[in-house]
């Protein structure tokens, strides 16, 4: 199917079960009970889950493929976000034209980055996207205040122009993101018994664009391209001494991946029209190269794992307060109740940072592949059984040889 | 590698299951609600706390979370009561707002525009806040200011101090207790004319941010509308911990004033290495070197130590303020945690007590009632004295604190005294100020 070996089409078929229904997959507890605050079926979350996907897939063309770690991706994500929001400071509050625009813009501006960072590989790439990132960043955050409204961070107002559409609706508020008429926020809550399940317009925007990610990826990864790239990973010096210049291959990836993060940033607009600098501080980069780690690098599903991992914890576990312990643990003896929670209240709430920074230990350490190794480990286990080594080397297929 | 297999039935098949994909959102309409976004279900209502629990004002949102506790542990009828019994309006009873018991989910806004929206927006839709509150940067604040605007929620600044939450960036779901540069300015203009006479010449150091901006030309504005001389104005990066290079060239410029638009750990640092290159030692055109910090709280008085002393500055509230509601707030909020507020947590816990009646008063918790009956509010009893919630802007009007670090402290809280209480008359300011225009609040929205 979509010309793609049966491997890789079942693990597109899964990913996009996944996507479609993952209102359900992500609200397993029921609204009122206590374990409800580990759901995350709600759209922000569901939507930054996809983006932060499509970010971490591009990332991975990069970095997983060529081997080349780049430091400064959160740039390429933070132009596409501005652009995204100019086009509809300027244009309309149609998503086509800004998501577009992102695309390009991150394109051209990763080709220029690309073309200087790639003369050099190895630890001295990775500084010189570092630099880069660092430099828009504060060019962002200060110096193009007047495009970028620095620390604040570009917002809509009522007084944008916005040629083909309106400045302001007639009760007088700013018009919301939309896909022709189809507002982006524009939720449906489906009530099953004691669940919520919430469908967001703006969601399935994004989970469209993951897919459609996802599929190029792939055939990215099975293509005499992607094998190149995958020359260069593991030798680069002796392809060039057999004559091949491989840096049209890496500037290409490079191009691909910024365009990648140009998309999740265009994105990440159209749901939230806010464009703030800090989208494109070392630590966002930091963070797309934990998330690639995180889920497996090389591997295909990997970095969307990753991206899933890192933000749940990000959006969940800082939410987690003494408040909700107390109600967790209320049925504990008084003393007993404290010191559980003692105990817990350091990785919980301002703490989830730290939680996660134990969880990333234990998975370099234990599972060097990534969570997807997690997986393929389980898998095998259960396969030992019936056909044994079939089933393990088939899995490892579907996800190249790191 | 790529295999192409394309057959009249796959071609079907993938297309009837793209076909679906794409349709299956077209049928999604918007859910419809009460009137309202998040209109409170059964006995409880949730408020959202957004502080930053992380990064640089991380101290300023632990006693922001510490002071929210307090106030919902009064709305709900706990504690003492703190300043429910001396505000004015005696619409709360301690049982929880219209009846409803008062419930708060918390969340960590990092000090990043992002990360406060991302958990803003959590709050709302998968807890259901029906108001949002905190941040301790003008920055998030605006942000969040923005994005509740949209939901149609409720939005009460926490510690934002730049004009543009009430000025540029102001909406209509959106309200600011704590003062802002301009007043910060019009308070400390008259006592550094008293002190340091007409005749200086000041340099500035900014923190080169929006609220960095604001502040330098609020103090520029009212230094030299008394006849003192702008030298120099120096933009320094946010994330600079060192200063050294920046003081040194102050030395050679002739100027006799130094201000520092710093905040936090900026702060701490700036005015430590201007203290150490002997500035205030410093005898220049005949007269003592001066170092003046605009926006002072009492966690950089703490983090900068002995050398806040005899620095002027000015602050929103201050615990050893003498009034009733001020004692009350102070003797509560000591009570339960063993030392006094500061003025992020005074601010945060009037925010919620402010929201709180207004529900009550207008009977409702839709925005648009709330926002009407917070518009034009004149109350006493938050400490502040008499306080107006001005309509055009959604900006209050109260006094004004000119505080100095103190030369004798009595213990590690007692850092600042209380110099002079500039009257809300002489800190207000047209609407349509220069320093506040461009914006406009838009109309109140009330969600889906």
């Amino acid at each position: 199917m979509f010309g793609l070996a049966k491997k890789d089409a079942t693990l597109l078929l899964v990913v996009v079960g996944l996507t479609l229904l993952a209102p359900f997959i992500l609200n397993p507890f029921p609204t009122d009970s206590a374990m409800a605050q580990f759901n995350a079926g709600y759209p922000d979350l569901m939507q930054r889950f996809v983006i932060f996907g499509i970010f971490a897939i591009g990332f991975n063309i990069l970095f997983g493929l060529t081997g080349y770690l780049s430091f400064g991706h959160a740039a390429f994500l933070g132009v596409g976000s501005y652009s995204a929001v100019w086009m509809f400071k300027l244009l309309s509050m149609n998503v086509i034209p800004a998501i577009a625009l992102s695309v390009v813009v991150a394109g051209l501006f990763s080709l220029l980055i690309g073309y200087v960072s790639l003369r050099r590989s190895g630890i001295y790439f990775s500084i010189l996207t570092l630099a880069f990132a660092q430099m828009s960043f504060n060019l962002a955050y200060s110096v193009l205040t007047p495009i970028t409204n620095g620390e604040t961070g570009l917002q809509l107002t009522l007084n944008d122009p916005r040629v083909l559409g309106i400045s302001q609706t007639a009760d007088g508020s700013i018009p919301v993101t939309g896909l022709f008429g189809l507002e982006m926020r524009s939720t449906y809550t489906m009530d099953v018994g004691a669940w919520a399940f919430q469908f967001n317009v703006g969601y399935y925007l994004c989970a469209v664009a993951l897919l459609v990610a996802f599929y190029l990826a792939i055939r990215i990864f099975r293509s005499p391209f992607g094998l190149m790239l995958r020359a260069v990973k593991s030798n680069q010096q002796r392809m060039n001494y057999t004559g091949l210049n491989t840096r049209p291959y890496t500037l290409a990836a490079f191009v691909i991946s910024g365009m990648y993060a140009g998309l999740a940033g265009g994105l990440m607009a159209s749901m939230d029209p806010l464009a703030g600098a800090e989208r494109m501080q070392w630590t966002a980069s930091g963070e797309v190269v934990l998330m690639t780690i995180l889920g497996g690098a090389g591997t295909l599903i990997g970095p969307v794992l990753g991206a899933g991992f890192i933000k749940y914890f990000e959006n969940i576990f800082s939410k987690i307060n003494d408040n909700v312990l107390h109600g967790w643990f209320s049925f504990m003896p008084d003393g007993l109740e404290n010191f559980v929670i003692t105990i817990i209240h350091p990785f919980i709430g301002k703490g989830w940072h730290l939680t996660l920074g134990l969880l990333f230990m234990m998975v370099v350490i234990f599972l060097p592949g990534g969570l997807v190794e997690g997986g393929q480990r389980i898998a095998a286990l259960f396969k030992r059984g019936k056909k044994d080594d079939d089933g393990a080397d088939t899995s490892k297929a579907t996800t190249p040889a790191e | 590698m790529s295999t192409s297999n394309f057959t009249r039935r796959g071609l079907l098949k993938t297309s009837a299951v793209a076909g679906a994909g794409l349709a299956l959102p077209t049928y999604l309409s918007a859910a419809n609600h009460a009137g309202y976004t998040n209109a409170p279900q059964g006995d409880t209502v949730t408020l959202g706390f957004n502080v930053p629990q992380s990064g640089p004002y991380a101290d300023e949102g632990a006693d922001e979370l510490r002071a929210y506790e307090l106030a919902v542990e009064h709305l709900n009828g706990g504690g003492d009561g703190g300043m429910m019994n001396t505000f004015s309006s005696k619409e709360l009873t301690g049982n929880g707002i219209l009846g409803k018991k008062v419930e708060y989910v918390t969340g960590d806004t990092q000090t990043k525009s992002d990360a406060a929206r991302a958990s803003a927006k959590s709050m709302i839709e998968k807890d259901g806040a029906v108001m949002i509150t905190g941040g301790s940067s003008s920055g998030v604040a605006i942000a969040v200011q923005g994005l509740c605007q949209e939901a149609g929620i409720i939005f009460m600044a926490g510690l934002t101090h730049s004009n543009d939450t009430t000025g540029k960036d102001k909406k209509a779901n959106g309200f600011r207790h704590f003062f802002n540069g301009y007043m910060s300015a019009a308070a400390l203009a008259p006592v550094l004319k008293n002190l340091y006479g007409t005749d200086r010449n000041a340099y500035h150091l900014t923190a080169d941010y929006t609220w960095g901006w604001t502040q330098e030309e609020s103090i520029a504005a009212a230094t030299e509308a008394m006849g003192w001389n702008t030298v120099n104005k120096v933009r320094t990066p946010l994330a600079s911990t060192d200063f050294s290079s920046y003081i040194a060239p102050v030395l050679n410029s002739g100027a006799d004033v130094l201000v520092l638009n710093h905040y936090g750990g900026n702060m701490v640092n700036s005015l430590t290495n201007a203290v150490q290159f002997g500035l205030r030692d410093k005898q220049v055109n005949g007269k003592n070197f001066e170092i003046v910090v605009p926006l002072y709280s009492r966690l950089m008085a703490k983090g900068a130590g002995a050398n806040v002393k005899g620095i002027h500055g000015s602050t929103n509230w201050h615990w050893s303020l003498q009034d009733d509601a001020s004692k009350a707030f102070v003797k509560s909020f000591g009570t339960k945690y063993g030392f006094p507020p500061s003025q992020a947590a005074h601010t945060v816990y009037c925010q919620t007590m402010l929201y709180a009646d207004a529900a009550q008063r207008a009977g409702t918790f839709n925005p648009c009632g709330i926002a009407e009956a917070l518009e034009g509010f004149e109350f006493d009893g938050l400490g502040n004295g008499k306080t107006l919630y001005r309509a055009a802007d959604h900006q209050c009007f109260k006094d004004v604190l000119v505080v100095r670090g103190k030369e004798n402290p009595t213990s590690e809280f007692d850092l600042l005294e209380v110099v002079e209480v500039t009257p809300a008359a002489q800190v207000t300011y047209e609407p349509d100020h220069p320093m506040f225009a461009g914006g406009a609040l838009g109309t109140c929205n009330p969600g889906a």
